[in-house]
């Protein structure tokens, strides 16, 4: 039903009201009487023997009402926050997992890690405990540098080389293989830098205990409440998930950093449960920086395999993966299945090796930020095969083209592990190069040569692997949940809907596009359909937002759900019309005998549901609401070609982004204003790792970027405005066909802003972020920054 | 110390420790939550609101600054039946996603189109968003939206 609020329409959001008149309810927005403020102690070395702590003077402090150490938490058997994910090395061997307690008890092993909490009845106070605490560090030498962490000394006791794993996929005796016979090889190597997430609401926690019930109540910026109810369960120990609600009320940004399961609001909910009063907490933006997870931090080599046309044979992958100092809740999967799997990207590879060592540093834990995996999978692609396109003398545009996998080979089972069942590349680059004006290219670089400046092109052609995830090919892989997400529609008497959902919206407007569905599916005025989510008291097992699941997996449990109301509605609707049920017939709203004028609407039969006044309540329970689980049969395949242009300053090295073009193909899109702009959000991160973004530490394991005068976060003016557009084949294997848009900005934009760079300076390599200083320093030196 | 503030039309008497700053008179004292804290370090840009008509950051005024000022929050310059064209342009330019950089935002905004000479074009705006952090729109959409509230301002 095409409408202006159905699947389609560029409907308003439902959630604006709020937010732009200040209503918003964030967790930090929400206060408790008589609660009580929490400061972390964190370390300030990189790694560090703690041989004592004295918390008297803490203690003794006005105002503070109790002080947590680690070994509080260890005698009170808090356990250790796990990872979910178990990958095996190439030998079979499961990885090294080292014991990762909420607050640190014997060693610190980086800067910011929490070893003990502060208690006070004000802030004030707490801070004032936590500035008196007396620790007894001994520092020892830090383990900083990815590329040599293997070789330093050993962080963990329980961790040989610091290694966590050495893990491989695909066939390497068929791509050596492919390797000799080549005509040409490429090859490129590259580091992916780490990047610093900075959702802007800082993570919060407001933990509760009722001593009535003995129920605790945890109010956080999670992505996922269900799933962090489920470690506090079953890992931390809290409270059986009986006991335990969690709420992620209104949550100001993720990108997969509010994910994970942290220290912080583990300790928070357990002092809430010693103390009998609320506890609260509130990150500074600088302990964001130090302990929210990081993203990417890859070192990596990459050689492309090409016979004498140009098409690819074989393409070989040796990457070390930065850990951080302990594994994350899903750190694990990102360099491994969210990663290996992507590297046939868009083409008809047939032969793919990947190695993947992951490591510990000394460094803030490393886990999935916004697109996971697949931006640093794409960045090795497509960077290697622009770089063979010209080192063949090939148009970059040209030599995608005569590798894509074509619309008539899908479903395409590719080497590494995946199998695509739709799209069309050639269709988006042709639109790419449209919107691009790639034939003026030459024109416009001459253009800027006579005025001194230097101008680039690059591409990206980009794939991903979203709506994580089909939970029996994920848990053979390693996952320690499923993968599924549950959603339930609840028709109201009067005919109203409300939709609890899984999927938690902290910025990807569910309200608003889960209504339009609905609104569509139902018959439904939008205004009268409402969409819950974030509350494991309000909805059953749920598992969450990442990975650009939302619509693909849990607005396909509403879509299941609702066909279950519809089933429903018409065995009532034949009952009350008298009509056999196959003859009813359900369209735009109302309940229709076929070949007869007769006709119930959809309020009128919700109606008598719950007034079963004629109703066949011998066959039929009454009420109306009904529940579905999905459990998706593959992942989905976004795709895309991204170009983008860039100029440059010799004298200064200032890149600027003349123009930016993403074509995505993200199957039917139910509200094409809220893709586009989850379109130019991820660009905006993604072009910010390209040029701007880097999480820096120094030899000794301080973070140098640690503060937004230091951390590069894109601004207005470092930014143009986008061209976008989408080209559509829909996913063949989910009711709405669709296949998510939260990631693609972030995983095609990045390596078309580098090639374009290189493309302008007339190097191979730049190291990102190319700030004007490395680029400056690259026009003098032949690339190297 | 003992201040006056008169926020959103209405005048406070309030007793305040000297360190206290605005941000926390609105958010804690008065219950305002809708201006939000980013970074503490001024850098964000979430915490705008209008001291006496001219946008300041309030998590670095202290509340001593503020006695006897006007303070204009997000609350005050309009209801969902009765936004503000700032408002209404982020709506409909859909300018914001999780919400928590826009009190700000829009804060910013409204001064920056009062106070600029002639029409704002895409380069000044976005130069005078240069204050306030969004990590979800790539501006894109904010930058339409103040383009278009200026005509209805």
């Amino acid at each position: 039903m095409a409408t202006e609020t159905g699947i389609g329409a560029s409907v308003k959001r439902k959630e604006d009201a709020r937010f732009i008149t200040g209503a918003g309810r964030y967790t930090d927005d929400v206060g408790q009487h008589g609660q009580t403020y929490a400061v972390f102690a964190r370390s300030p070395y990189a790694r560090a023997r703690l041989n004592g702590l004295d918390t008297s003077a803490a203690l003794a402090t006005d105002g503070v009402v109790a002080v947590f150490t680690g070994a509080d938490l260890q005698a009170s058997e808090v356990g250790d926050l796990p990872c979910g994910w178990m990958v095996k090395s190439k030998d079979g061997s499961d990885m090294v997992q080292p014991p990762h307690p909420p607050l640190a008890v014997s060693s610190v092993n980086y800067v910011g890690e929490p070893y003990a909490v502060v208690i006070g009845e004000t802030l004030e106070a707490a801070k004032n405990g936590a500035e008196a605490l007396d620790p007894d560090f001994e520092e020892q030498d830090a383990v900083v540098d990815l590329a040599t962490a293997a070789e330093a000394d050993q962080i963990h006791e329980s961790v040989p080389n610091n290694q966590c794993y050495d893990w491989e996929l695909g066939d390497k005796a068929a791509t050596d293989a492919a390797f000799a016979q080549a005509h040409h090889v490429a090859s490129i190597d590259i580091v992916n830098n780490r990047l610093i997430p900075n959702a802007i609401e800082p993570r919060a926690a407001l933990g509760e205990y009722d001593e009535a019930s003995g129920t605790y109540t945890l109010h956080t910026t999670s992505q996922n409440p269900h799933l962090e109810r489920l470690v506090l369960a079953a890992f931390v120990n809290i409270a059986p998930e009986a006991r335990l609600r969690v709420i992620s009320p209104d949550v100001g940004g993720g990108f997969g950093s509010k994910i994970f399961v942290y220290a912080e609001e583990t300790a928070v909910i357990w002092a809430a449960g010693q103390l009998r009063r609320p506890v609260k907490w509130r990150a500074e933006r600088s302990e964001s920086f130090l302990a929210d997870a990081h993203g990417r931090d890859h070192v990596t080599h990459a050689e492309l395999a090409l016979a004498e046309d140009g098409r690819f044979l074989g393409l070989r992958v040796k990457n070390k993966a930065n850990m951080g100092a302990y594994l994350s809740t899903f750190a694990s999967s990102v360099p491994t299945y969210l990663y290996g799997t992507l590297m046939a990207g868009q083409y008809k590879t047939p032969a793919i090796y990947v190695e993947v060592q992951s490591l510990f540093t000394n460094t803030a834990p490393v886990d999935a930020y916004r697109g996971a995996g697949r931006p640093e999978a794409t960045y090795v692609v497509e960077r290697l095969v622009e770089t063979a396109a010209r080192e063949m003398g090939i148009d970059p545009a040209e030599l995608r083209r005569r590798n894509f996998i074509q619309p008539a080979d899908f479903p395409y089972e590719t080497p590494v592990a995946l199998t695509y069942d739709t799209g069309d590349y050639e269709a988006s680059l042709d639109r790419a190069l449209d919107h691009a004006d790639y034939s003026g290219f030459q024109a416009r670089r001459e253009a800027s040569e006579q005025g001194g400046k230097k101008r680039g092109i690059g591409f990206s052609c980009y794939i991903e692997a979203c709506g994580l995830a089909p939970s029996q090919v994920a848990i053979s892989l390693g996952a320690g949940v499923g993968l599924f997400e549950v959603g339930e529609v609840r028709v109201d008497v009067t005919g109203s809907v409300t939709v609890v959902t899984g999927s938690h919206s902290h910025g990807q407007s569910h309200e608003t596009t889960f209504a339009q569905i609905i609104s569509d599916k139902l018959g439904v005025p939008f205004e009268n359909v409402t969409v819950l989510h974030g509350d494991t008291g309000r909805s059953d097992y749920a598992l969450g937002t990442y990975g650009s699941r939302s619509l693909a997996v849990g607005g396909s449990a509403i879509i299941k759900a609702t066909d279950k109301i519809i089933a429903k509605g018409k065995k009532i609707a034949a009952h009350m019309l008298e009509a056999k049920e196959d003859q009813v017939e359900f369209e735009d709203g109302s309940f229709n005998v076929a070949d007869s004028n007769q006709s119930l609407t959809f309020g009128e039969v919700a109606f008598a549901a719950y007034v079963p006044a004629n109703y066949p309540l011998e066959e039929l329970e009454p009420g109306l609401s009904e529940k579905a689980f999905y459990d998706p049969p593959n992942f989905t395949y976004p795709a895309g070609a991204h170009i983008c242009e860039v100029e440059v300053d010799p004298d200064t090295g200032v890149v600027t982004i003349e123009k930016f073009v993403a074509v995505d193909d993200f199957g039917h899109v139910i509200n094409p204003m809220i893709v586009e702009g989850q379109v130019h959000g991820g660009l905006a991160q993604g072009i910010g790792q390209a040029l701007l973004e880097h999480g820096v530490y120094d030899d000794t394991g301080q973070l140098l970027s640690g503060s937004y005068m230091d951390y590069t976060m894109p601004r207005a003016d470092d930014l143009p405005s986008f061209t976008v557009d989408t080209t559509v084949t829909p996913c063949t294997h989910n009711p709405l066909g669709v296949k998510g848009c939260g990631e693609a900005g972030a995983i095609g934009s990045t390596a078309a802003v580098m090639n374009a760079v290189t493309d302008a300076l007339g190097v191979k390599d730049v190291p990102m972020p190319a700030t004007s200083e490395t680029v400056w320093r690259a026009l003098r030196n032949g690339g190297n920054g | 110390m003992d201040i006056k503030v008169t926020v959103n039309g209405t005048t406070h008497h309030l007793d305040v420790p000297d360190n206290t700053l605005l941000v926390d008179v609105l958010r804690e004292r008065l219950g305002l939550t809708g201006t939000h804290v980013g970074c503490d370090t001024s850098q964000c840009g979430a915490c705008v609101v209008h001291m006496d008509g001219t946008a300041v950051k309030s998590c670095t005024v202290l509340a001593g600054q503020a006695d006897g000022a006007g303070v204009t929050t997000i609350e005050g310059i309009g209801r969902p039946d009765d936004l503000h064209p700032m408002q209404a342009a982020f709506r409909e330019n859909h300018a914001l996603q999780c919400g928590f950089c826009t009190p700000g935002m829009i804060m910013s905004a409204i001064d920056m189109v009062q106070k600029s000479e002639g029409r704002l074009d895409e380069a000044a705006v976005r130069d005078g968003l240069e204050g306030n952090l969004c990590r979800c729109t790539g501006y894109h959409n904010i930058v339409k939206a103040v383009l278009s509230a200026q005509d209805s301002m």
